[in-house]
């Protein structure tokens, strides 16, 4: 049983197709304006495609195109959702809000309120139960939302970077909640944070521009990037090119010695990554161990813990305060990236 | 000025602005100053009095209700919908906000008068609404209902869609969302707006006076019967002049509570949106 979307908006270059099994949730990451909001808006039935297809278990959600004009409203959809901000409705209390979904679906006042002790309980909000939302801190309004898209009993749950708002001490709290509920769940999960894509999802897909540049189980997507964006969130350099027998080759020309992560297919095209911390910077080309070294020029110098990020274009490295002392280190100054072969991976992209 | 922190105000708008409100005010001081008290009392209730206030307490509420039936869902469409031509629609909706009162009473009255649009097929039927009860309350109606759609749709707009998109998601149907969210997050604009449409209403003249006349008991609401009494007995139209001044400051007193306090509520909880949301 399953969820599948085929979905294109032309005025926003939207044009994803995205399919989820049973129980699993999957994390969308992308840069602002990639579209992840227009993708759970399309799912919810609050944004028509100009075409395209879903359906969940079966279900048609919508079926537009040529000729085509099925459509689901959104409140016969089963997918609740849950936003940036809370939305509790401000008139009624923790405990109405979160019988809301029950009540709507028909059931009686009493068994809809059941359900809501039960959902309160589950997000350890029981005691929120009589309070209206102007009473609860940030945290426990998200809770409370929280526990009120579940008790709709969502076949599918839309989650809308529902960390964003919230300070630093409720959002591990919150994190820790969604792992646990969302164990087994089918759910989207778009987010900003590598830490929610690592603890919540099963699988990452990144989207860049209204398309999926990457797909694949959280692990791979974030060890192996293929996409810059990727890259970003995982903390790599990330350089493309095509593959060689010894290496990678940028099509400037510049030569990448790494480590085949795969048998290599030279003349496939493929990515190099390593990590800003195995980059040392020197102000002359090095030699030596199978190393790579590369003239650059320093962009911009940014506090990263308690090392200095030295960016330049698209590459980083990390080095000592101390270090970046010494060299002199300043915007515009030229220096050689270097960094050895051994921390190099290259696999086909 | 015992306030602290920059206002900004110059003083000559300051003088300006105690102008103004003189304006306003002198003209009520001076009315107030011609009323015959010994004889306020027995003036207020003569028979002609008292059946033209209830009479227009009656018509004025019937009016709210209607305005209410009709306004609410106008101001839904026009705050929610997406349609052509809604910008020409919202412009008609408004026109009797700015229409000479007894111009819309001309034009209800070749609507449903005997010769009128639908009053030839009402008259078939059996039903006569010029110069009727019910014609009062339909001029009312008429020039009241754009402060009802107004008020609210500015309600819903700055409520946003955004709580019924969730309720939407969360499995409610239309009618459901309406009912469970949308009604009771603009009920402080809705109430203001029905108070200041019953303001309207029961201040009604021209349109009234057009289309419905001025029957004792049957169309000869309080202003038509003050408009009267000041040919024949100034002291009694000044008494009942007072009284619908008193009322009128009654409704304003409610409505400028109301959106002030429904202002706060609503302030504080977006605010705690934007501060927790």
């Amino acid at each position: 049983m399953t969820f599948t979307l085929d979905a294109a908006v032309a005025a926003r270059g939207f044009d994803v197709s995205l399919s989820l099994a049973e129980g699993e949730t999957v994390a969308v990451l992308g840069p602002n304006g990639a579209g992840k909001s227009t993708l759970l808006s399309i799912v919810a039935g609050l944004l028509r495609p100009d075409a395209g297809r879903a359906q969940v278990d079966g279900r048609i959600l919508f079926e537009l195109g040529p000729g085509l004009n099925a459509w689901t409203a959104p409140h016969r959809r089963g997918s609740a959702l849950l936003a940036q901000e809370p939305l509790l409705f401000p008139h009624l209390t923790a405990l109405e809000n979160v019988a809301f979904g029950p009540r709507s679906a028909g059931a009686a006042r009493a068994q809809a309120r059941q359900t809501a002790r039960h959902w309160l309980a589950e997000v350890d909000a029981a005691d929120l139960a009589g309070r209206r939302p102007a009473e609860l801190s940030g945290g426990q309004a998200q809770r409370v939302a929280v526990a009120r898209a579940l008790a709709a009993d969502p076949e599918l749950l839309l989650l809308d970077e529902p960390m964003a708002a919230l300070d630093v001490h409720a959002a591990p709290l919150l994190r820790r909640l969604l792992k646990r509920v969302l164990a087994g769940r089918r759910a989207i999960i778009v987010t900003h944070d590598v830490l929610d894509a690592y603890m919540l999802a099963d699988r990452v897909i990144v989207l860049e521009q209204g398309r999926i540049t990457e797909d694949g189980p959280t692990r791979d997507v974030l060890q192996r990037p293929r996409s810059r964006f990727a890259a970003g969130l995982a903390g790599l350099n990330l350089v493309a090119g095509t593959v060689t027998g010894t290496g990678l080759r940028t099509a400037a020309g510049q030569e990448f010695a790494g480590r085949h992560e795969e048998p290599p297919v030279p003349g496939q095209s493929g990515v190099a990554a390593f990590p800003p911390s195995a980059v040392s910077v020197f102000l002359s080309e090095a030699h030596g161990s199978p190393r790579n070294s590369f003239p650059v020029t320093v962009t911009d110098l940014e506090p990263h813990g308690d090392q200095i990020r030295v960016r330049a274009g698209e590459l980083s490295a990390d080095v000592t305060p101390a270090a970046s002392a010494d060299l002199g280190l300043a915007p515009g100054v030229g220096v050689y990236f270097v960094v050895k072969a051994a921390a190099v991976s290259i696999y086909p992209a | 000025m015992t306030r602290h922190g920059y206002s900004g105000i110059p003083r000559w708008v300051l003088a300006i602005a105690a102008a103004a409100a003189l304006f306003v005010l002198l003209p009520l001081a001076a009315m107030v100053a011609r009323v015959n008290w010994p004889q306020f009392i027995p003036l207020l209730t003569s028979e002609a009095s008292l059946t033209a206030l209830g009479l227009s307490l009656r018509t004025a509420a019937a009016s709210t209700v209607l305005c209410v039936l009709l306004g609410v869902p106008l101001a839904l469409v026009l705050a929610r919908g997406d349609f052509p031509g809604q910008r020409l629609l919202r412009s008609f909706v408004l026109l009797p906000l700015v229409l000479p009162p007894v111009v819309g009473g001309i034009a209800l009255l070749y609507t449903f008068g005997r010769q009128g649009l639908l009053g030839r097929s009402l008259e078939v039927a059996g039903i006569q609404i010029a110069f009727s009860t019910t014609a009062v309350v339909l001029a009312q109606t008429f020039v009241a209902l754009p402060f009802l759609v107004v008020s609210l749709e500015g309600a819903l707009r700055s409520a946003g869609s955004r709580y019924e998109a969730v309720a939407a998601t969360l499995g409610a149907r239309p009618t459901t969302v309406l009912r469970r969210v949308t009604v009771p997050l603009v009920l402080p604009g809705l109430a203001s707006g029905a108070v200041l449409s019953f303001a309207r209403s029961l201040g009604e003249f021209g349109a009234t006076l057009t289309f419905a006349g001025s029957l004792q008991g049957v169309t000869r609401t309080l202003p038509l019967e003050i408009y009267l009494q000041r040919e024949t007995d100034a002291d009694a139209a000044v008494a009942l002049s007072l009284l619908l001044v008193a009322v009128a400051v009654i409704v304003v007193g409610l409505s400028y509570r109301g959106p002030a306090a429904a202002g706060r509520r609503a302030g504080s909880s977006a605010g705690s949106g934007q501060v927790r949301g």
